[in-house]
């Protein structure tokens, strides 16, 4: 039974491997689609704009209340048709075709963007206001009071909720395997409709995230420890 | 936008509302089970049911649920043993399969919730009860559950609605709940947009009422918080 997950020429091996790589391509790639996301977000949130307010609150609303298998369809199915009828709109009338891969890191980079804007939110709040007001009175413009003090400690606060974040990306990948992107989850879903052992590649896919997840926290546990190096503890 | 569709889709979709709430009352209730019994033994102090329930929750909390859905229904059914078994008729639905995925899911989470609540009650009114004379079982139940049930209240209905979307998933093994009906509907009318506003609606309306439910609770169960009248 252990040859099928071999990697020779009768075994499942090879292909798991590139779907451990799909997943955390599409993983890496939806988390920081989601960081920017979540940065426009929080930005949006916390400008005095009553507009920008409205729009970040219907988005994070929506999306965090919504399936995200939901999400996935809606892209997957609508998100050639959109895109033709915005092309349409300047004049383009050919047939546009997105991949699957393209459509399931926008779909999980939504999805996780909305969860990121809520952690980022946070955590510029988090920053005192003295120091903000004590930048200023030094002279900095916005812009390097935003290099300089805002975002390395918004970072610093973030981190254990990217953390969490992280870890939902990761898991809402397999999702994507509806769209027949050849991830973990497509490759068991392949291999044991072909081998007829569905429990042998479920349970391998399986330990595949756990080590992906388990991996990932010990790295969000260096990072903190990295980015509070300079913090006191009491 | 088509409208009359929209109107035309809504019986349908509604129709589906029944099996959803099925799904995440079903494992709401079965999984608060799963996470009472696994918070106690995670707290027992018995080394060995311990490290079987941090297993549990270790590998529950670490794979997606889709795994964890496909592994019940498709895996479970290549071993001769379990089609043999007094449990196959119910193994062999994927309405059991769903419920049962579903659960020991939300067990897992919920019984760390749990535990941080039991473990947040202070030492001081567990040594006060004891020193009342109650007995471990008596302070258990009297002080101990009834301030962790209230501290864990916010992080509950978060998974509450957590559960709520995670019923979509068994549309991925033909139960035909909102999302399954949805997709149903998508691929016999490509009318994407208006489907999805529809569905997305409805759960985000289950979500809604959700939230409010437990805003209520935590209301009712906070009297001391309230301010004088």
């Amino acid at each position: 039974m252990l040859e099928l997950l071999s990697f020779g020429p009768n075994g499942w091996g090879g292909q798991l491997l590139s779907g451990l790589a799909m997943t955390i391509a599409v993983s890496v790639s939806s988390f920081t689609l989601g960081i920017l996301f979540g940065s426009a977000g929080a930005a949006a949130k916390l400008s005095h704009s009553l507009i920008l307010n409205g729009i970040a609150e219907v988005y994070t609303t929506i999306v965090r209340g919504v399936p995200e298998l939901l999400v996935i369809y809606l892209l997957f199915f609508g998100g050639s048709g959109a895109i033709m009828a915005v092309a349409g709109i300047f004049g383009y009338e050919g047939y546009i075709e997105i991949d699957a891969f393209s459509i399931g890191v926008a779909a999980v980079g939504l999805i996780s963007g909305a969860y990121s804007t809520e952690v980022i939110r946070g955590a510029v709040q988090a920053v005192p206001v003295g120091q903000i007001e004590a930048a200023r009175a030094c002279g900095m413009s916005r812009w390097l009071i935003l290099r300089r003090v805002l975002v390395p400690q918004t970072l610093r606060y973030a981190l254990p909720g990217l953390g969490n974040v992280w870890q939902l990306t990761l898991k809402d990948t397999a999702l994507i395997s509806v769209t027949a992107l050849a991830e973990i989850m497509r490759v068991a879903h392949v291999a044991s409709g072909s081998t007829r052992q569905p429990f042998l590649f479920y349970s391998t896919a399986a330990v595949l995230y756990l080590l992906l997840t388990t991996v990932s926290t010990a790295a969000f546990e260096r990072a903190e420890r990295r980015a509070n190096r300079g913090v006191r503890r009491a | 936008m088509d409208w009359e569709l929209m109107w035309d889709s809504l019986p349908r979709l509604l129709g589906a509302l029944p099996l959803t709430l099925t799904l995440v009352f079903a494992s709401l209730l079965f999984g608060a089970g799963v996470a009472f019994a696994t918070a106690l033994l995670r707290l027992s102090g018995n080394r060995v049911a311990e490290t079987l329930t941090a297993g549990y929750v270790f590998v529950f909390r670490g794979t997606p649920l889709l795994v964890q859905i496909f592994l019940i229904y498709y895996g479970l059914g290549q071993f001769e043993a379990v089609r043999d078994s007094i449990l196959w008729p119910m193994l062999r639905e994927p309405m059991w399969c769903a419920i049962l995925a579903l659960t020991l899911n939300t067990g897992a989470y919920t019984s760390e919730i749990l535990r941080g609540a039991i473990l947040s009650v202070p030492a001081g009114q567990v040594e006060a009860a004891r020193a009342c004379g109650m007995s471990r079982v008596l302070a258990f139940r009297r002080i101990v559950l009834p301030m962790a049930i209230r501290q864990m209240l916010p992080a509950y209905g978060n998974e509450m609605i957590l559960m709520v979307k995670a019923s979509s998933l068994a549309s991925t093994i033909t139960m035909l709940e909102i999302t399954g009906v949805s997709r149903k509907i998508i691929s016999q009318t490509y009318a994407v947009f208006e489907i999805f506003i529809l569905a997305g609606a409805i759960y985000l309306l289950l979500n809604f009422l959700a939230s409010r439910f437990i805003k209520h609770t935590e209301w009712r169960l906070t009297p001391y918080l309230r301010a004088r009248a």
